[in-house]
């Protein structure tokens, strides 16, 4: 059997050793070396040991400094995605039992969340003696999109999380690791790992950092490897700026990678490995697709040499293997993996001419250029107009940001369409004032019925 | 109305409903410079679809992505 436990033998401190390897912000940038006998976090280390840490730092450098200080000293440590919603953080504060909160100074953690220790994390590091305590095993909970709205936690180990990075010893200069997502979110904390344990420097991403400026940025620090979502690639593929850089490797996740956005980024970097890579927060690491074409190839299916085995029930892919979360968190949280151990990663998969290939999710979550949207949060805002009886949100294709939110609503009464178009506007305006604007349906359209499945639960398209 | 007509019409209003600020539109216009996002895009492309009944990005695989607003244009002009 899988054994989930016993195989943890370092922490992130293990891997920051080496000369000249950076962590790059936008705005500012640490020597690695320097943290292995210093501190971001003011000296308090000590304080946090064994504690259960919420990590709410106000950017991805401090939050990157404060994983590597904490883990194998805190208990457990929770990393707060960068859009999660203050209403959401005294649950997650409760089921997670945090008694210790990391920020960038940006809130008053005692006063706003109600924990009283309260450490601040700085880019600049102070000289620290090594801390004697013996490591732990750290839980990393992390984030995933819920099916009911509220973000769900699970718990991962090092070991889990890091599992399927071998390092490339291959490289005959420096490698220099780049994401476009933001590294608090599963995707870009794999990265995060993976410039770690390549002995590699890491130039992070910034929200709100136009996208020629970002690319110049890559290229002045010489960046050879760099992941993101197809949505991410299509913005570069957009840009005037996207030769500045010239990787080595580009990596594509977290969204169905088509043959178009393959294509381009083979024709814009000819001189890079293009691939793409299956993973979720949930299941872990599955595989990489290196063969330049969207999809699988079905003879995936069954056991890989990494250990991960794959199969294909009721149309989804199932995973199983020892880098899947341990379980969710919190009171009347769902079993994680089925009795067999396989996870149910939701990506309904469609054989096509011995290929498999990636046709939507089953439970009607949307995935907006990375960014998941559950039907029912939206749903439940539409029918809060008096003039709407019920709604139905679903996924339409996109091919920019891989699907859009879209909504068909059927009113309480028949209107003209002049009443119409006031009323969807009035939806609307209820949408943009309640969701992020990833979730604001593109399209309402009035429809005289929706279809209700025989649970009597409206029918969704698995697609 | 002309295919680039329609396409500068639906610019506008998604800049307006998003409120964003839209840069001059000219064909040498960089989209990333146009004051919209992906998302922006993502909806503007989708009411092209409905409008045009035409979305020439999925319709082939070997499309090239649009830098300028002069390119986006020539994308529908081909595949109409």
């Amino acid at each position: 059997m899988l054994d989930k436990t016993a195989q943890r033998t370092e922490s992130l401190r293990d891997w920051i050793g080496g000369p000249n390897r950076h962590l790059h912000g936008r705005d500012s940038s640490v020597a690695l070396g320097e943290l292995v006998r210093g501190t971001s976090l003011g000296g308090r280390l000590p304080d946090l040991a064994d504690r259960s840490v919420l990590i709410a730092t106000g950017d991805q450098l401090t939050a990157a400094l404060a994983l590597i200080e904490l883990d194998g000293v805190a208990r457990r440590m929770i990393l707060c995605p960068p859009d999660i919603s203050a209403a959401h953080l005294p649950r997650v504060i409760a089921d997670a039992d945090v008694d210790a909160v990391v920020t960038s100074g940006q809130i008053d953690a005692a006063g706003e969340l109600g924990v009283r220790l309260h450490v601040v994390c700085h880019p600049a590091i102070a000289p620290m003696a090594m801390l004697s305590a013996e490591r732990r095993d750290t839980e990393w909970l992390m984030f995933t999109s819920g099916t009911s709205g509220a973000p769900k936690m699970v718990v991962h180990t090092l070991a889990g999380l890091t599992g399927a990075i071998k390092r490339d010893a291959t490289h005959e200069t420096p490698v220099v690791w780049a994401t476009f997502y933001d590294i608090r979110r599963y995707g870009g904390l794999q990265i995060f790992f993976r410039a770690l344990i390549d002995g590699a420097s890491l130039v992070l991403s910034s929200a709100d950092e136009p996208v020629g400026d970002h690319l110049a940025r890559l290229g002045a620090r010489g960046v050879t490897h760099i992941s993101g979502t197809p949505s991410h690639w299509r913005r570069v593929l957009m840009s005037p700026q996207a030769r500045a850089m010239a990787p080595a490797y580009v990596r594509l996740s977290g969204e169905i990678a088509d043959q178009t956005v393959l294509d381009n980024l083979a024709a814009m970097y000819p001189q890079a490995r293009v691939g793409h890579a299956y993973a979720s927060t949930e299941a872990g690491v599955g595989f990489d697709v290196n063969d330049g074409r969207a999809g699988f190839p079905a003879s995936l299916i069954g056991r890989l040499p990494s250990g991960v085995e794959l199969k294909v029930e009721d149309g989804t892919l199932r995973m199983r293997s020892n880098r899947t979360a341990l379980h969710y968190i919190g009171p009347g949280a769902p079993a994680l993996a089925a009795d067999d151990g396989f996870v149910d990663t939701g990506d309904l998969v469609e054989l096509r001419d011995g290929r498999y290939y990636f046709i939507g999710r089953r439970n009607g979550v949307i995935n907006v250029g990375g960014l998941k949207v559950n039907p029912e949060e939206v749903e439940a805002v539409i029918n809060r107009h008096p003039q709407v009886r019920m709604s139905l949100v679903r996924a339409r294709k996109n091919p920019i940001t891989g699907a859009l939110v879209v909504a068909d609503v059927v009113l309480r009464a028949e209107a003209g369409p002049a009443q119409v178009d006031a009323l969807t506007g009035e939806i609307l305006q209820l949408c943009r004032d309640d969701l992020p604007k990833h979730k604001v349906p593109a399209a309402i359209r009035v429809v005289p019925s929706l279809a209700v499945a025989a649970s009597g639960k409206l029918a969704r398209q698995s697609a | 109305m002309t295919t680039k007509l329609t396409i500068l019409a639906e610019m506008r209003k998604v800049a307006e409903e998003q409120a964003k600020k839209l840069a001059p539109l000219s064909d040498d216009l960089v989209l990333l410079d146009s004051g919209l996002d992906s998302l922006c895009f993502a909806v503007l492309v989708a009411r092209l679809e409905d409008k045009l009944g035409l979305d020439p990005f999925t319709a082939a695989d070997d499309v090239a992505f649009p830098v300028t607003l002069g390119d986006f244009v020539k994308v529908y002009d081909r595949a109409a």
